[in-house]
């Protein structure tokens, strides 16, 4: 199960509507063994695309960088499905490198009307997808 | 000739856990194949026919070694080369 604040899943939300048409994607990072997610780090997408994610490469050594000197690990990789629901695609599955993260995926196939607003989580662990209930508090 | 190798946490199933190792070679094509000999699977991992994998992230000090000379960018005693699995995904 993940749990989320109310406050981080608003961030999550709003980043994902604000980059639409393009897929958003971003980290929650959290203290390394307490696995809660606290910090909400929004990357951008180097591909800009309404298909396809991907870390900035420097970036991405930036975070983790980060994330080793306080401690912390990517609790939640999130990113957005603008057109399809939010499920991980064959794609997701075979990038999946962080099998203590919750993979959040939001859709925002409702703003151009193509289904319905989803913000799931998903374990993916050596291919395999499992998905979890979400639960949003007040705080922790 | 030493090299540090971080290690992201995908791949310390090679390193008995450790989040970096040591490593040695000219090149980083020499470096994957030194630490193929103590950590057997990683270079499979991280290379494939010769070149680097498309969503693995290599980096010489502060550099991504694509804007380098990629597997052939040349190493220095004391560099320090990381691994990062890219965080990629999409639609299809």
């Amino acid at each position: 199960m993940l749990t989320i604040t109310q406050a981080l899943y608003d961030q999550i939300v709003a980043h994902a509507r604000e980059d639409h048409p393009d897929e958003a994607c971003g980290v929650v990072a959290g203290p390394v063994v307490a696995g809660r997610p606290e910090r909400f780090i929004p990357m951008l997408n180097a591909a800009r695309s309404p298909t396809f994610y991907e870390f900035d490469s420097q970036d991405l050594l930036k975070l983790y960088r980060e994330l080793d000197d306080r401690d912390e690990e990517p609790v939640i990789i999130y990113h957005s499905h603008t057109a399809t629901e939010a499920h991980p695609s064959r794609t997701d599955i075979s990038y999946a490198n962080e099998p203590g993260a919750h993979y959040v995926l939001v859709s925002t196939a409702d703003t151009d009307g193509l289904g319905d607003f989803q913000f799931r989580s998903f374990r993916i662990v050596e291919g395999e997808v499992t998905e979890e209930e979400v639960k949003v508090v007040e705080a922790y | 000739m030493a090299i540090e190798v971080r290690i992201p946490t995908i791949l310390r199933q090679y390193t008995d856990g450790q989040k970096a190792v040591e490593g040695s070679g000219d090149t980083l094509a020499e470096l994957f194949t030194d630490l193929e000999t103590r950590h057997t699977g990683i270079q499979a991992r991280i290379v494939d026919e010769g070149k680097l994998r498309r969503f693995v992230n290599v980096y010489l000090n502060d550099e991504d070694v694509r804007f380098l000379n990629n597997i052939d960018t040349k190493l220095s005693d004391g560099d320090t080369v990381t691994i990062l699995p890219a965080v990629a995904g999409g639609m299809h």
